[in-house]
């Protein structure tokens, strides 16, 4: 058996592929770049939720967000040590995110504007965001795998709250309800395009269903969301965004308006309201952190140097 | 109520301002930090600080007994009304700026919490046993900071030794009594913060020292915290932490 036989073997009997297997280049670039992307999201997806710890209204929603966004900084952490066992460091992959070689969720660059669009984040972009990782739980490479297992747990966590901040707004004032209203019309849209282009459209899918790295289609997982949010829409008293929304007997699903995928493509293109400010915002940081990475750099060689000579 | 049921009522208003405000001011690093480790770390931070708060203005709450909660001690009281200490409040600067606050916070409460820990009122006393395991990972995890980048590069001594001068100034009022918490000392209650003074800077003084930075001189103190006598930047800090709460009043979240 060729190796590439042997990896497709596996591929085909659900075992996992692991770091040290053989694997197709074009397996491993893959890999790289949607565990890269999804990296990135979860460390650009902080500043959004960052932009109102500040402001929480309440001491409570103050502490749930910062363990949140702590939360996303910890995923972060583990996407880049999954992405790093298929032999790229962190720094490559951070150049890549600031060059804009390396994609991350578009969601990301639209604004938040309401303490209510925290909430909206937490219930919509997480949940569409769980809906994918679900799946990828089952993807074929070990590491990334095992990282989603862990981070789905937090993620529905996540969900909850964003949710239950929604739900506190739908049952509040009129000022309050406003708000929620406002945040789901807008993230409403934005949430549904995270899955992708529709699978004709969609560059990389075709490839990543064969090998496994995606087990659902960015269609099909678009529908189950369309499905799970109508119910919950409901629940908080709110109106749909999307007048043509129907339950469909026949389909067994709810059918729903067409997306903008002009405005999808140009945010992907990087126009979206916070494309450059979210990478401004990265570069400003990792830069204004170059010296303190410098002064660890120099403690440490001087502690190595001064050992050395100890033991001289 | 008692003299010293409102001594206490204003003792856990105070400590929990400290805490309130120095947490708001760590978690201005999230998403702003060197790496994204430290990222984590601050949030840690921030969260155990935001923690407290609620404890002690719970607590706070609970004797004034006028139906405010935590939300409306932190939320609806001014700069004038804030009693927390100058130290806290100061800006976030940059990251020497922030680690060397926190090292002096961290040492303060290293001093600070297993006396509270002694309290003869338990709530107090329950909220310094949790706080006396949070801040012996804050302190380890300050110190260490201020040992690399005062002992790392010119340029991190540089900014330490510059963070130390700029922030000494404020250390002194954190060891002044009036007479609320003397006589909450008295009563074995409250701390007498007057008598850590020295603990502190024996403490502060070998880790800068071991960090090659110079200890500054007494030469100067900037105090009022307690009063209510703030620096200009306590304002802006409450604008921007109470607009939401305030732009809907009456308003459960």
């Amino acid at each position: 058996m060729t190796p590439e036989e042997n990896f497709m073997r596996k591929i085909e009997n659900e075992e996992k592929i692991e770091p040290k297997d053989w694997m197709p280049d074009e397996y491993r670039k893959n890999l790289i770049r949607q565990i890269s992307q999804h990296a990135h999201s979860e460390v650009i997806g902080m500043q959004p939720e960052g932009n109102w710890i500040t402001r929480a209204p309440s001491l409570r929603r103050k502490a749930v967000l910062l363990s949140k966004v702590q939360d996303e900084a910890g995923h972060g952490l583990y996407l880049y040590s999954a992405c790093e066992t298929l032999g790229i460091s962190r720094s490559e992959m951070i150049e890549q995110l600031q060059s804009g070689k390396a994609k991350y969720s578009s969601i990301f660059n639209y604004p938040t504007l309401t303490w209510a669009d925290v909430g909206a984040i937490g219930w919509l972009v997480d949940g569409a965001a769980i809906v994918n990782q679900v799946s990828l739980q089952r993807t074929s490479y070990g590491p990334y795998s095992r990282g989603m297992i862990r981070i789905c747990k937090e993620e529905s966590f996540h969900q909850r709250q964003g949710y239950e901040a929604i739900l506190a707004l739908a049952k509040g004032s009129e000022g309050q309800k406003a708000m929620a209203q406002d945040a789901l019309n807008r993230f409403y849209w934005p949430a549904l395009m995270m899955f992708g282009p529709h699978d004709s459209e969609s560059a990389h899918s075709a490839k990543s269903m064969t090998w496994k790295i995606k087990r659902e289609t960015n269609d099909d997982l678009r529908q189950k969301f369309v499905d799970q949010t109508v119910k919950q829409i409901e629940v908080l008293g709110l109106e749909h965004p999307d007048k043509n929304i129907k339950w469909n007997e026949e389909r067994g699903h709810y059918d729903s308006s067409d997306l903008n995928w002009d405005e999808f493509w140009s945010v992907i293109n990087g126009n979206g309201h916070c494309n450059r400010q979210r990478i401004e915002h990265h570069v400003a940081a990792h830069d204004e952190g170059e010296w303190v990475r410098d002064a660890i750099t120099a403690y440490n060689e001087k502690k190595r140097a001064k050992s050395a000579q100890n033991a001289a | 109520m008692s003299d010293i049921k409102a001594a206490t009522l204003e003792y856990a208003t105070r400590l929990g301002d400290d805490s309130v405000v120095l947490g708001h001011r760590i978690s201005e690093w999230v998403s702003y930090g060197p790496f994204l480790e430290e990222d984590i770390a601050y949030g840690n931070v921030a969260l155990d600080y935001i923690g407290r708060a609620r404890m002690f203005y719970t607590y706070a709450a609970e004797l004034a007994n006028d139906g405010r909660t935590e939300d409306d001690f932190a939320y609806m009281r001014n700069d004038r009304e804030y009693r927390n200490l100058l130290l806290m409040e100061m800006p976030k600067g940059d990251f020497a700026y922030s680690q060397v606050r926190q090292l002096f916070a961290d040492v303060y409460y290293t001093v600070l919490l297993p006396e509270l820990l002694q309290s003869k009122d338990e709530t107090l006393s329950a909220i310094a046993a949790k706080a006396i395991k949070e801040t012996k990972y804050h302190l380890r995890r300050s110190r260490d900071w201020v040992l690399r980048l005062g002992d790392g590069t010119e340029e991190s001594h540089k900014r330490t030794q510059k963070a130390v001068e700029q922030l000494w100034g404020y250390t002194h009022e954190m060891f002044d009594m009036d007479e609320t918490e003397q006589l909450l000392a008295d009563a074995g209650i409250g701390v007498d913060v007057s008598k850590l003074r020295d603990a502190w800077h024996k403490m502060v003084s070998d880790i800068l020292t071991e960090a090659t930075i110079t200890v500054p001189e007494d030469s100067w103190a900037v105090r009022g915290g307690r009063t209510g006598y703030h620096t200009e930047n306590l304002g802006h800090m409450l604008t921007e932490m109470q607009i939401v709460h305030r732009s809907h009043p009456g308003c459960e979240w």
